[in-house]
């Protein structure tokens, strides 16, 4: 069973109904007495930095998946649920703190050479983890879609699992044992996204 | 590299896809029907479609619970981004929308009514989810204006101004309809697409007069245009979304195969 931690993000049916397709059991937790013995987490995210971490606090969420990470089981952050897990971010009037599990700060992309912001569409992951498991059958530059105007900027390389150019070179994913987050939407990226998350779901049985 | 886009749009009409010729002509009865919108969405994710989008044209209180039921049916489907339009009128019928299943809503004659709107909705649910979408007309040799209701209103708000100011307001995307080209299959309007790209920091998206793939490639070179948006080429099996990527792939245009 998935604890999806339900904090009124946008995303949540959309990766409820991504996880169900790929088989999974899925666990909507608004509480972290609802997370009860997950084999998994999932974080999703649309939208703020601070109102998703605001959200979750109140919620007593911020500490549940602190915890539940330390248990070693899989978790996945996606885009804010990605943000989430680095230290700060630079979004307009941001005070929020992060959960801190990764050094680094959220910033913008660079207005230079007419790049749109936000990213919105599909573009190309580099895999660099190519034993990165949730990535397991699924092509060095596949589309993937994103919809974002920040990203996080790892102090540490190591962790960088994909990369993508948009304007700048980005870290579209990270792992860290078991922690895997992306800044793309694998709920929204049809088969490269399903192959994702059905890897990440054979990872929590 | 990001891809351009190629977005199928059913509009849609008492729970099924209808397309009319040009601007106003639903109301005449000039409407062909031409299936399901959760079958339609289904092939055309087959398809390789990189977006869809569901415009409720009757725009009624009865359409619009037809539409969350679409809505609910393609997003259990199809995994890919969904923009619904049509009739929304306020940041409850945008919430409406989303719980549904879709990942952005689009407005038109409701923001030219009330420009705050946009601000709402932005500020509620965060910019990637307003989609603000321009009736534009060719009214001199050098300027277009915007049309509301269907293209039937004159406002007399300048397009590419008026695009700017929805863009301040925190529209994230900019959808581009040419009335003129509209159901002409006579190709996009590229001197107002691209003057409009190159005027805002979001994606444009290009739609009306697509009749071939030359003229898909065309708004996306010359016109600047991020994605472009078809009904009638789609539905009546001129091309597949198929056809359309694998030609752009050919002029070098980047788009996910």
């Amino acid at each position: 069973m998935i604890a999806l931690l339900d904090y009124g993000s946008g995303n949540l049916r959309s990766a409820q109904r991504a996880l169900l397709k790929v088989g999974a059991d899925v666990r909507v937790a608004q509480r972290p007495e609802e997370i009860g013995d997950a084999h998994g987490m999932v974080l999703p995210g649309v939208g703020a930095f601070d109102d998703c971490l605001n959200a979750m606090r109140k919620q007593d969420l911020l500490g549940a998946a602190q915890d539940f990470i330390k248990t070693g089981k899989p978790f996945l952050g996606i885009c804010v649920g990605y943000q989430a897990l680095f230290e700060k971010s630079e979004e307009f009037n941001s005070c929020a703190a992060g959960l801190g599990l990764f050094g680094g700060k959220v910033v913008r992309f660079s207005e230079r050479n007419g790049l749109k912001i936000p990213q919105i569409g599909w573009n190309q992951i580099r895999i660099t983890k190519s034993d990165c498991p949730i990535y397991r059958g699924i092509a060095d530059g596949s589309y993937v879609y994103f919809v974002h105007s920040f990203f996080p900027k790892p102090t540490d390389a190591g962790i960088i699992a994909t990369q993508t150019e948009y304007g700048d070179t980005f870290a579209s994913s990270v792992w860290r044992e078991n922690v895997f987050a992306t800044q793309f939407h694998p709920e929204k990226s049809q088969k490269v996204g399903l192959q994702l998350l059905k890897n990440f779901v054979e990872l929590c049985r | 590299m990001l891809a351009k886009r190629v977005i199928p749009c059913l509009d849609v009409h008492d729970g099924k896809v209808t397309r009319g010729v040009q601007f106003g002509v639903a109301e005449q009865g000039g409407l062909r029907n031409v299936g399901d919108p959760v079958e339609l969405a289904l092939r055309y994710n087959e398809q390789g479609a990189d977006e869809m989008v569901f415009f409720d044209i009757t725009a009624t209180a009865h359409g619009r619970g037809t539409m969350v039921d679409v809505i609910e049916r393609a997003a259990d489907q199809c995994f890919m981004p969904l923009t619904v339009g049509g009739g929304i009128k306020s940041v409850d019928d945008m919430y409406t929308m989303l719980r549904a299943g879709a990942d952005k809503t689009s407005i038109n004659s409701s923001a030219l009514a009330h420009p705050d709107l946009i601000r709402q909705g932005a500020e509620k649910f965060g910019s990637q989810c307003i989609v603000v979408s321009i009736d534009a007309k060719r009214v001199a040799p050098d300027k277009w204006e915007v049309f509301s209701h269907g293209g039937r209103k004159s406002t007399g708000l300048d397009a590419v101004e008026w695009a700017k100011r929805a863009v301040s307001l925190g529209a994230g995307e900019i959808v581009l309809n040419s009335i003129d080209a509209d159901g002409t299959k006579a190709g996009f309007d590229l001197v107002i697409t691209r003057r409009i790209s190159e005027s805002v920091g979001v994606p444009v998206v290009a739609s009306g007069g697509a009749g071939s793939l030359e003229h898909m490639a065309e708004v996306l070179l010359e016109g600047k245009a991020d994605a472009v948006l078809a009904a009638s080429i789609f539905h009546f099996g001129t091309y597949t979304v198929g056809d359309v990527k694998q030609f752009l792939a050919k002029q070098n245009i980047a788009v996910r195969l």
